[in-house]
């Protein structure tokens, strides 16, 4: 019971250690094969919900929005929302019970991981999941009439890129809330209205000119514009704008999600 | 730092906001043994705990792990250090070996001796038929074994208990003793915070009492009661007006007493010099000393 296994003193441990980021998505995954199921349920049906009420109820209204047949148009947009259901809000009460109830990160950091490996592994982690749940809106509209098309191939990816921006907001929204009820604020006042404009259900160039300019400045508006252009085709520097929006998006909030859990996680 | 210590602090200080919780402690952990901190609930042994493994950031002082400089090379020394935390924090949907899994990965054990650490580790808990129940199942001295097994995974050169049979039946925490005891017998440097004396007194070659953030003694236990309170100690029962005349009786005699609820304990009343009390002898303890040089009683 000495020695031995433990690795050479004099090795100088780095930041963002591979070994360590593999230790939590390992936690992580072994975790998922026990309630893979509940998880997958709850991210694939939600949207779809969304997508069948929205798509059959309003569409059986309005046939076309857009050039588009309305039930495309939902089906590529509530991609975005397939993303945000299974990245923000599994990040929010995951990071919270994991640290107030089953107190699962003080475990993770007395072994070799520092707070900003296991905020990175966490949402590579959530960001791997959303991109796969992402994809299952337009699985679901290729069923009833979508025309598949090679660019939806890069959908994975767009939800990826966003998903782990959402994951490192919700992971951000835990490390300053003080208890559950601090998450409604957040729904109420951020996530629903960032949902509902989000040229998801409907476009915005009817909005008055300032909350246009402001949707740009919404990471879902950019995802769901992405995966549009993905299935009906692509629109150059527009598109390359989004991707850096929720590139930017991502970086910022993976930076000030580490820095809340820090702040959270050691005293 | 002097090769042979294990942990290192000096002068070490913790504040939460107006409260002091660690005041200037020191404290040596010699290689291969281990130390045992002794203290009421809020002594602050946890934040001592929390400090060597990084997770608290001293305000003043130095704190040292198995060489390395804490907080700038805290990795390095977690590395090599196997912590086992008072409040259970094992993933409860998994199986055991699955947290077992979990943590040979997180202690970065090769692919090659995963299989053999995870086997080893199962044993020493004694729960290789229990390998594939999941933790809720496990009775509380189960999840404790595994707990401590699981902190074990990467041969450590290193232990930390918190409070390692805290809230578990006499019966269960005597088989928690023997497992703590072989990892003794086998080499490992311990450092266990308790507040049950019977265990720092049977299971540590050296007990550092801590009050209120520092620590008032240390050294081994026998060494420790008899330099502090005898070798004898003389129970007196009796209604309280008797018990406050045997205190008198004994403080006129010069001998130190100690109230223990329904008895007065008159300590150091060693061999003939004794003073001749109707009582009932026993052996001087750590509570004793506790007692007398805090004042607090310690459960």
């Amino acid at each position: 019971m000495t020695t031995a296994a433990a690795p050479s003193p004099a090795r100088r441990l780095g930041r963002l250690e591979r070994s360590a980021l593999t230790g939590v998505l390992v936690r992580e995954i072994v975790n998922f094969s026990s309630y893979w199921r509940s998880s997958t349920f709850s991210s694939t049906v939600e949207p779809t919900i969304y997508l069948l009420a929205f798509g059959f109820g309003f569409g059986s209204l309005v046939s076309t929005i857009g050039g588009y047949d309305y039930v495309e148009f939902v089906g590529t947009g509530t991609v975005a929302t397939a993303v945000l259901f299974s990245s923000a809000f599994p990040a929010m009460f995951g990071t919270f019970v994991k640290y107030k109830f089953q107190r699962t990160y003080d475990a993770i950091l007395a072994a070799p991981v520092d707070t900003e490996e296991l905020v990175t592994a966490e949402a590579l982690w959530i960001a791997t999941r959303a991109s796969v749940y992402g994809c299952v809106p337009l699985l679901v509209a290729i069923v009833f009439g979508l025309d598949p098309a090679w660019g939806m191939l890069t959908v994975p990816l767009i939800a990826w890129i966003s998903g782990f921006g959402w994951a490192c907001f919700g992971i951000m929204v835990a490390g300053f809330a003080r208890s559950f009820e601090n998450f409604n604020y957040v729904v109420s006042a951020v996530l629903t209205p960032l949902f509902l404009v989000a040229g998801t259900f409907f476009p915005l160039d009817q909005l008055p000119e300032w909350a246009q300019v402001l949707a740009h400045l919404n990471p879902l508006y950019h995802c769901v514009q992405l995966v549009r252009h993905a299935a009906f085709g692509w629109e150059g520097w527009s598109d390359l704008a989004s991707v850096g929006a929720l590139v930017a998006f991502g970086l910022v909030m993976w930076r000030i999600a580490i820095h809340a859990m820090t702040r959270k996680l050691i005293d | 730092m002097s090769a042979e210590l294990a942990i290192r602090l000096r002068g070490v200080v913790k504040r939460y906001g107006p409260i002091t919780a660690v005041n200037g402690l020191d404290l040596d952990v010699p290689v291969g043994t281990c130390v045992g901190l002794l203290g009421p609930n809020g002594a602050g042994k946890s934040t001592t705990m929390r400090m060597l493994t990084g997770q608290s950031i001293a305000d003043e002082g130095e704190v040292e792990v198995l060489g390395f400089r804490l907080p700038e090379e805290s990795k390095q020394a977690r590395a090599q250090c196997g912590v086992a935390p008072q409040l259970d924090n094992l993933d409860v949907t998994l199986t055991v070996e699955q947290n077992l899994l979990v943590f040979a990965h997180l202690y970065r054990i090769d692919r090659a001796d995963r299989r053999a650490a995870i086997e080893r580790a199962l044993e020493m808990a004694k729960l290789v038929d229990r390998r594939d129940s999941r933790v809720d199942k496990l009775s509380g001295g189960m999840r404790r074994r595994l707990l401590i097994a699981r902190a074990l995974v990467h041969r450590p050169r290193l232990v930390l208990l918190d409070e390692p049979t805290v809230g578990l039946d006499p019966q269960v925490r005597q088989e928690l003793w023997a497992l703590i005891d072989a990892l003794r017998s086998e080499g490992a440097t311990i450092l266990m915070s308790t507040h049950y004396i019977e265990e720092a007194q049977r299971l540590a070659d050296t007990v550092l009492i801590m009050s209120h953030g520092s620590a008032v003694a240390t050294g081994p236990p026998t060494r420790l009661v008899t330099e502090h309170a005898g070798r004898d100690v003389v129970e007196v029962y009796g209604p309280p007006a008797r018990l406050a005349e045997v205190e008198a009786e004994a403080g006129a005699a010069g001998l130190r007493t100690r109230r223990t609820g329904t008895s007065v304990s008159i300590l150091g009343v060693d061999g003939a010099n004794g003073y001749p009390v109707e009582g009932e002898p026993r052996p001087a303890n750590l509570e004793d000393v506790f007692v007398l040089l805090t004042g607090e009683e310690i459960e």
